[in-house]
């Protein structure tokens, strides 16, 4: 039987810089299936909470605690930025090299390129240099480079920020894709429309701490909160 | 103003005629500054990304010294390993002293710190844009320096080219170290050395536009190549 990193449990976990308490302290859990949208005005910890949860960030107390060791999880996990980081490389060598990382041969690996290039449509691009793809066509190319290694759960921050409708519909039925075939997702997003198509659950930030979380419909159809009230209506939140 | 033209000719009449002296020492110039070249940008590339991505005391002292060696003077050098490689120094019994292998030495001590600062400014720029990237993909601090190199391959061939251009135009530590003997270590700069100091100016120049020619040579070969500006920004 294949051990699954999942659930993940965030004990009184909170993120300091320069003295200064970022995130937390925070206690989450989060279940093997399903999309937890991260939401809140800038500034509110969204994005640390992310970058904690995959590792980029220390935690200054508590814990996060994954079913394996953490060097294993951390292999089966993946992350997306909000600004796509592209290897100043092709298309069909961004695709290639987590698999490369991970030791899969040379041809296995090739096929499995295109066969992703293929599922976010820049099959047409696969020689193209990655860096000089459009914003949308990046963010796809950066989608399939964390979904190519099949990742038990995939951090996705703010992914569709700054990209037109059409693009956004295109990662959104990527992401619905990959939920469908059993990737947990967590996302932060300001999209509030975004959130109402995608998430299963809900986590509500402001200041570093949770304000509210639980299911989706709930939260949706009525927000225990002010403020998460207010961000539904469509008010300021600061 | 006759001199140079006078220079000019004696050039060209050497490169058109294929001058035995010339060609020789043409080869060994290239020789040993291929060789220090190659044998510096296989320690310095590494070291540059090395000291681009690992965080440690003293590192800014570290880059500030390694910047500072940048300007390290050849004679120096020269003297220094002279003394190592003589009879008397720790080196004497490997017998290198006044050889083609002595010059190389020198001459990877003097552009290995050249190549290393730039390579360090080039890498630490993309290490700066992969940072997020690299750990998110758990890569060991190997992987983390291999994929910065190749990708940053085209800078790094920018700093090679700059540890080349010095080490073929240097005259001091190799005058010392490999002594200018005729069809044994005679290379262009010290040909050059020695016309002058002989007074035949027209060789001495001569033989300098065809070190000029050479460099160039090499730089715009190296680039046609590896298609340096066909590929644009990445």
């Amino acid at each position: 039987m294949v051990n699954t990193i999942l659930p993940l449990e965030v004990t009184n976990a909170s993120v300091k810089r320069r003295g200064k308490t970022l995130l937390g302290p925070i206690d989450m859990n989060f279940s093997q299936t399903g999309c937890t949208i991260v939401l809140g005005p800038n500034g509110a910890g969204k994005t640390t909470l992310l970058r904690a949860l995959h590792g980029l960030e220390r935690l200054a107390k508590g814990q996060a605690s994954w079913q394996v060791p953490l060097k294993e999880a951390h292999l089966r996990q993946a992350f997306v930025f909000q600004t796509p980081i592209m290897l100043r490389r092709s298309v069909r060598d961004n695709l290639l090299y987590p698999l490369c990382l991970r030791g899969m041969s040379r041809q296995d690996a090739m096929k499995k390129a295109e066969q992703w290039s293929a599922r976010v449509g820049l099959d047409y691009a696969l020689d193209q240099a990655a860096p000089r793809l459009s914003g949308g066509e990046k963010q796809k190319l950066a989608l399939a480079r964390a979904l190519i290694t099949e990742p038990e759960i995939v951090f996705l921050d703010e992914p569709c920020a700054s990209l037109d409708g059409r693009a956004t519909r295109e990662i959104e039925a990527i992401l619905q894709a990959a939920r469908e075939e059993g990737t947990r997702l967590v996302m932060a997003t300001h999209d509030i429309g975004q959130a109402r198509r995608l998430a299963t659950d809900v986590v509500f930030l402001m200041h570093g701490r949770i304000i509210e979380s639980g299911p989706a419909d709930a939260f949706f159809a009525g927000p225990k909160t002010p403020q998460a009230a207010a961000l539904l209506q469509g008010d300021i939140v600061e | 103003m006759g001199e140079i033209w006078e220079g000019l000719v004696a050039g060209f009449w050497l490169v058109v005629t294929l001058d035995s002296d010339l060609v020789e020492i043409t080869l060994r110039s290239l020789q040993v500054t291929v060789s220090a070249t190659v044998i510096a940008s296989v320690i310095a590339l590494p070291f540059g990304a090395w000291l681009a991505i690992r965080r440690f005391r003293h590192r800014r002292a570290t880059i500030a010294v390694l910047n500072a060696l940048m300007g390290l003077p050849p004679v120096v050098v020269g003297l220094v390993v002279y003394l190592l490689l003589s009879r008397a120094g720790p080196f004497g019994v490997l017998g290198l002293l006044f050889t083609p292998t002595a010059m190389i030495i020198a001459q990877v001590i003097i552009i290995t710190p050249l190549i290393a600062s730039i390579a360090h400014q080039s890498i630490r720029d993309i290490w700066a844009e992969y940072h997020d990237l690299l750990i998110s993909f758990s890569t060991t601090r190997k992987q983390r320096i291999a994929t910065l190199l190749w990708d940053g391959r085209r800078a790094l061939l920018t700093a090679a080219l700059a540890g080349f251009g010095r080490a073929i135009g240097e005259v001091g530590a190799i005058m010392i170290v490999g002594g200018n003997i005729d069809h044994a270590t005679r290379v262009l700069t010290t040909a050059i050395a020695l016309e002058t100091g002989k007074g035949d100016f027209a060789l001495a120049l001569g033989l300098g536009f065809v070190l000029i020619g050479l460099s160039v040579a090499v730089n715009m070969i190296i680039h046609a190549v590896s298609r340096t500006e066909s590929e644009g920004k990445w």
